[in-house]
Order: C-alpha cells, then structure tokens, then sequence
C-alpha cells in the first residue's frame, strides 16, 4: 500500500502536472519535502513509495537524501534551526550567536534540546549575509526565514513555539 | 539620484501588485515582442544592449539566445534562482520585491528562444520565495498573461517554480539541469552546453534572475539607452551586495565602473567599529584576495578592471574583511564551505578541499608550521584545472591569494 500516495493524493497530481508526462522523476524532490511533513525526516517506508510513484529505483531516492542538506533521514528536534556561519555572517558575529545560543539551551551545535523541540545546526550562506546573525526554521510546514537575530529574540522565539506545541 | 533598473520598488511603492506593476508599464514589452516582433529580433536587441550573464561568468546574453538548437524542440528556458555564494543576496530581494519583473523577464525570454514551458530553480532554503512566486505566477495566469494564444498570438508559455534542497553545486547550470530532472545535482560533462542539450536533453537557456529582470527594460527603452550606462566593458547597472565589516551591508544597484570606494564609503557607510578596512573579495568566497590599497580602492567595478587586481568580479558579492581579522581565520571558513559543497564527482576537488581544511585548520590553531603554509599552496595548484566545473577553481583562489598577498599573517600563527 503506498501511505503517500493515499495521503497526499491531489498535492501529488499537482506536483506531477509541472513536468512532462515521461519526466515524473522531477517531482522527486518536491515528494521527499511531503515525505518529511510529518516526522520531519524521510523513513524508508517513504523512500518506497516515492520511488513507486516517479518510477525510479528505491537506492536512486535514497541517494538524494544523502546529497541534498534539507533532506533528512533521522529524526531529529521538532524544529531545525540553522544558523548561517558562512563568512560574511561570521565577520558580523555569527559563531558568537551560534555558542551563546547553544549555551543558553545547554546543548551542543548538532544536539537537541531535552524536550525534542528544537535542534541548532550550523549551515552555510542562506542569502541573507546583510542581515546576520540570521538563521532558518526548518519544520515539517517548510522553512521561515529569521533575520537580525540574538540569543534574547530567538529564545522568545522559541517559548512561542513551545506554547503552539502543547496546544 | 536616477531611476532604478532592477530594485524598481524602492521607487514605486508595492510594485510587487500586479495593478501597480502594470500602471508603470509593466507586461508591455511582453504584449510589444509576442504581438510586433519576431524572436530572432527580440535576441538582436538584447545582444545589441551589451547584457551580460548575472550570474557569474558575464557570457552575453543574447548571444546565449542565439546559439539555440532550432533543430531540436522543446526548448525549456530555466531561471537560475540558486544564489548560495557565500556573500550574494541579490535576486532574493528581486524575487521578493520585484517579482513581476523578473517573471516578465522569463516570459520574454521563452518567447525569444520558442519555449513554451520555463522553470524558475529555487535553492531549496527559498521555500517562502517559492511559494511567494507560485502566487504571482497564478496571477498572471488569472489575467491571461500566461497560458495559451497569448495576446490573441498563437503563442502559449507557462512558468512554474522547482525546489532544490540544499546544494551550492545546483548553481552551476549543468548540475541544475540534473537536478531539475530529479537527480543528484552533479555537473555533466561539456560540451554539449544546455543550447544543444539542456533539460531533458531538449535545448535550455539557463541565465540568473538578476540578467532576466533586466530585459524587460532593455525591450520597452531599448539596447542603447541600457548601453549609455556602465562601462565600454561592461554595459548597464549591477547590483552589488555588499557584506561584512560596513556600516551598512545590503544591496546597491549601481552602474558597472563604480569604484569599489564609492560601493563601501559612500553607500556602505565605511567600515564598522572604528576598524580599518585590509581585504575585499569582490566575487564572494570564490574571490582571490584583494588588499585593500589605496589603489585598489579606486578600482572600477567592471569585468576587465578588476581583472587588472589579478581578481574576478563575478556576481558581484563585495565581503569587507577589516584589520581586526586574520586571514587565516577566513580562508578556514572558505576551504570549509567548499569541502562541504564539493559534489564529490572529481578527485582533486573532493580530495583537495578535504586535505586543505585539514592543513588549514591546524594553521589556524597555531598547530601548524611554515611548512603547512607551503603545503596549503602545493595542494591548492594541485586542484587547478584538473576540474570538471568551476567549483574546483573557485576553492583555490582565496586559498593561493590570501596566503601569497597577506604572508605576515601566516608567519604570525606558525612556529617554525
Ligand atoms: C559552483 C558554481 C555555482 C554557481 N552558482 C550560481 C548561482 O547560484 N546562481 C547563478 O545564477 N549562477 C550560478 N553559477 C553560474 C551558472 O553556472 C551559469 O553560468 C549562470 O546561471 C548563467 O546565467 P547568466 O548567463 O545569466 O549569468 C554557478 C557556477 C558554478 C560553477
Ligand atoms: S569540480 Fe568539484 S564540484 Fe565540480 S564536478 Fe568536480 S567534484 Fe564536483
Ligand atoms: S553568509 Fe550567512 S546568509 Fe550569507
């Protein structure tokens, strides 16, 4: 039984109607976004069905995830929050916000916070470098953008989404 | 102060409303080219208005146009909206801001080359951009300037965005393409270019979001008016974002041939924290080094002048490195963002950066020796042209420079 394809049935045919018929395989990448909604990282079960729906084999989507950065195979925090520490970012204090950050959740970059909430990861540019410190939430809803950013307004920001999560 | 080219909604309050875009002219010089001109036309202007490619290499632009396989059909135009170099900002702010423009710019182009279908590729972490365009693309749709018999011609052209999900690599045109198509986003083997064997082996044009959002204009007020701006070199305006060590980071839409003091003092607002200002990249972290000499300063901004500083333009990603910065400290951070962005098909690319972050980390910490520093090197030119995309080259080029052209700071962090 393909899960996805029952779940997300219209989303799915929207999707394949951007490409030729005989070119489904490009839809490959927007199904591994679907895949992640819910547990935000792609199970195998989701790489069997992906793989059913474009034709292609499962290795060839699992490769993907492999290659791609915002394709996850493991579950990690309900939300990634990803720091830019490129260079530009970095010589307008970004490691600095990375470990102050990190420091306030007591957690190493890389780890999650105790309540499974958020996990801070360092990445590279994000096409923001004006407006550093900056970071992106990636959730199983998609990615927001977080600009001009410090330790006190992102942990504000994260008691906002602790409050969403236990409504 | 003149008007502005590309970031028009600085001028025109809410110019990302379609009502608003088309008040000010907007969607004319698309009705002007599928109502009055031939293709083979609008490519003459456009090669005519000396646009060159936003994306990095400055390849003329209508003469990517022409070299367009007639014999092969589909043709697919695909927009480059990848913009991951370390230091760019700039078609983000166009999309975001600007959005209609640049979707007119795409749609020009399709008509110019005879696609029918045009993809815009977002870099994965542009999801909210995506969507945002996704938006406007049904509004243009809803108003009938998408879709078939356009303007009553027997013209059809539909655009439609494509996420990628986290890979600089899928900013060279060819890894794109395979990416677009579903895979791991790996260079192909050229030639054949996209013109002869793009997407899905059909004829592509692939040009960046800031080169399209110029042709609107270039149509409507035509190639010599784009041409009376710029340089002899490099005609027309450029957006330089500019990061950093300065007061005021951001995007400035300036004519090419603006020195690179007027970009930092005059519009960036100088250098931040009382520092004084000692390096320049002036392409993003795949700049060489430039030192910030008096001389320097007063370099035009155009391809061919900052040549002359044995350094490349590109997109134009002006990173500001001040004195209280060691250039050890950043080549670091540029060896570690192409170690990590190497797709990993050639050797002396994977390999090299691997073995350069190495070497260069133990420099940074004080762990290395002169003779580490002479090894980074040996391992830089071991990578040169022996590369199937340009992505190996640009890892060295700080690498090489900063080491050659900032040696005090090197002899400072190694014992000998
Ligand atoms: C490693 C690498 C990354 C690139 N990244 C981008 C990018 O993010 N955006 C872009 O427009 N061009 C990028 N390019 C250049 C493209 O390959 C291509 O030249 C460009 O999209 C052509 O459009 P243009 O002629 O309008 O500049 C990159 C090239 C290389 C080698
Ligand atoms: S040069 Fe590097 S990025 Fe380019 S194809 Fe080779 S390994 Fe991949
Ligand atoms: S370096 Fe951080 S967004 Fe560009």
């Amino acid at each position: 039984m393909n899960k996805l394809a029952e779940k997300y049935a219209d989303d799915i045919q929207k999707i394949l109607a951007k490409y030729p018929p005989e070119e489904k395989r490009s839809a490959v990448m927007m199904l591994l976004y679907m895949a992640q909604r819910e547990g935000g990282y792609v199970s195998n079960h989701d790489i069997n069905d992906i793989a059913e729906i474009v034709e292609i084999t499962p290795t060839e989507v699992a490769t993907l995830i492999g290659f791609y950065t915002l394709y996850h195979d493991k579950p990690a925090g309900k939300i990634r929050i990803q720091v830019c520490n490129d260079l530009p970012c970095a010589l307008r204090g970004a490691d600095k916000f990375l470990e102050e950050l990190c420091d306030a959740l007591k957690i190493q970059p890389g780890e999650t916070t105790p309540d499974g909430l958020v996990t801070i990861e360092p990445v590279m540019c994000l096409a923001a470098c004006d407006k550093a410190p900056m970071f992106q939430a990636q959730s199983g809803e998609g990615l927001t953008y977080h600009e001009n950013m410090s330790v006190e307004s992102t942990l504000e920001l994260i008691e906002t989404w602790k409050e969403e999560n236990n409504d | 102060m003149t008007e502005y080219v590309l970031l028009r909604h600085r001028d025109i309050p809410e110019i990302n409303q379609l009502d608003v875009y088309k008040k000010n002219g907007g969607f004319e010089a698309f009705k002007k080219v599928v109502t009055a001109m031939k293709p083979e036309e609008v490519t003459d202007v456009v090669k005519a208005s000396g646009l060159r490619g936003r994306g990095g290499a400055g390849f003329p632009t209508g003469v990517k146009w022409s070299f367009m396989d007639n014999k092969n059909w589909p043709h697919y135009v695909v927009a480059n909206a990848d913009e991951s170099e370390p230091g760019t900002f700039k078609d983000r702010e166009i999309m975001e801001s600007n959005p209609f423009q640049f979707l007119e710019g795409v749609a020009i182009s399709s008509y110019a080359v005879g696609a029918n279908t045009a993809y815009v590729y977002c870099r994965g972490e542009f999801w909210q951009v995506a969507h945002y365009l996704d938006e406007k693309i049904a509004e243009m749709e809803a108003a009938g300037l998408l879709g078939d018999n356009l303007f009553g011609s027997d013209y059809s052209l539909r655009i439609y965005t494509h996420l990628g999900a986290g890979a600089y690599i899928c900013g060279e045109e060819t890894a794109l393409l395979e990416s677009l198509e579903g895979k791991r986003g790996q260079p192909r083997l050229r030639p054949p270019f996209p013109p002869s064997f793009g997407l899905y082996g059909k004829p592509t044009v692939v040009n960046n979001v800031e080169t399209l959002t110029n042709v609107p204009l270039i149509i409507t007020k035509g190639a010599d008016w784009y041409k009376s701006m710029g340089t002899e070199d490099t005609a027309g305006v450029k957006i330089f974002s500019l990061s950093g060590c300065v007061n005021k980071p951001g995007n400035y839409e300036l004519p090419f041939g603006t020195t690179f003091r007027e970009l930092i003092y005059e519009h960036g607002g100088g250098i931040a924290n009382g520092n004084k200002i000692k390096a320049i990249m002036a392409a993003g972290a795949s700049s060489a080094m430039i030192v910030a000499t008096d001389e320097a300063l007063d370099t035009p901004m155009d391809y061919a002048s900052v040549r002359t500083l044995k350094a490349d333009l590109g997109s134009a990603s002006v990173i500001v490195i001040d004195d209280s910065f060691s250039i050890d400290w950043v080549l670091n951070k540029t060896i570690h963002f192409f170690k990590h962005e190497s797709c990993g098909k050639c050797t002396p690319c994977r390999e090299g950066n691997y073995w350069m972050s190495h070497i260069i980390e133990r420099i940074h910490h004080g762990e290395g020796s002169s003779f580490d520093v002479e090894l980074l090197t040996k391992v830089a030119y071991q990578i040169q042209n022996k590369c199937l995309c340009a992505l190996g080259e640009f890892s060295l080029q700080a690498v090489v420079s900063g080491v050659e052209r900032f040696p005090q700071d090197f002899e400072a962090k190694v014992n000998l």
